[in-house]
């Protein structure tokens, strides 16, 4: 490999390990999102139970 | 009540700020080196991603020794996501050291280097943080053990730092010294804007990871609390 090439290559694993990261936090965010989802379907449900 | 932590979009937008001023003062303002060639450039991604790791296992042993002086409970996940985040810049830096290694010196690694061996333990020990944390059951006992540990690991950092500036054998490059930065103005610079841009970018990174993290812990109780 050239210099260049392992100069693109250190900040290309920068990069691809920060947008790793942020597709991991997006699917954890997600399924928080449908957890919290869940949870507000079961209070309204025990509500609307009485 | 308003927090006083400034916000995390625009702590996000500060690091997009730093990161794009960073990327054109190192490719576009400071000089190339006469030594090393355009492969200098890795110093101004490795070294700060290095420093953040340290500084990120620092806030990890800090937050660690106010668990165990205040037993308050929001400083177990403060600490166990601070550690988690300087994991994941202690690779980066392994990686990217690698990478200029392989562009200095022709190869990947040296195991006679010192100092790359102690970053590697230092990597590893933080490793197994997260294999003992989660060998515990969640609740006290797991939160004082993965304190101490993570305040043991602290000793580790200085000697890591250090161990760049004791060895012998200078294949390392040894930059900052007692005398200053061996470097130009411009490229200190560009250097500093790097490091601001990555450790804005760490605290955003912690900041998001912890907020995910306690909101789990709150949807846990709930459900709890519900069913």
């Amino acid at each position: 490999m050239s210099q260049e090439q392992l100069v693109a290559a250190a900040y290309g694993v920068f990069l691809a390990v920060v947008l790793a990261w942020i597709v991991i936090i997006a699917a954890k965010l997600s399924r928080l999102e449908r957890e919290t989802a869940e949870l507000a379907e079961l209070a309204q449900r025990r509500r609307d139970d009485g | 009540m308003r927090s006083a932590n400034p916000s995390v979009p625009l702590l996000a937008t500060i690091a997009i700020g730093l990161t794009s001023l960073a990327v054109v003062m190192v490719f576009f303002v400071a000089p190339e080196d006469v030594d090393q060639g355009i492969s200098q450039r890795i110093f101004y991604v490795h070294v700060p991603i290095a420093l953040t790791a340290y500084v990120c296992f620092a806030l990890g042993a800090w937050k660690a020794l106010r668990l165990l002086w205040t037993r308050g409970e929001r400083y177990d996940l403060e600490s166990y996501t601070a550690i988690h985040q300087g994991t994941i810049f202690g690779a980066l830096t392994l990686l990217t050291g690698s990478i200029w290694a392989k562009a200095s010196w022709g190869v990947w690694w040296l195991w006679s280097e010192d100092q790359l061996v102690l970053f590697l333990v230092l990597f590893l020990f933080y490793c197994a943080y997260f294999m003992l944390r989660f060998s515990l059951e969640p609740g006290a006992r797991r939160e004082r053990i993965s304190a101490v540990y993570a305040l043991f690991g602290v000793a580790l950092i200085p000697v890591s730092f250090l161990a760049i500036r004791l060895a012998e054998n200078f294949i390392h490059p040894t930059v900052f010294t007692r005398d200053g930065p061996q470097m130009e103005g411009s490229m200190f610079a560009a250097f500093c804007v790097a490091w601001a841009a990555l450790l804005v970018l760490a605290y955003v990174m912690y900041r998001v990871e912890l907020l995910g993290k306690r909101t789990d812990a709150h949807l846990r109780l709930l459900r709890e609390a519900l069913t």
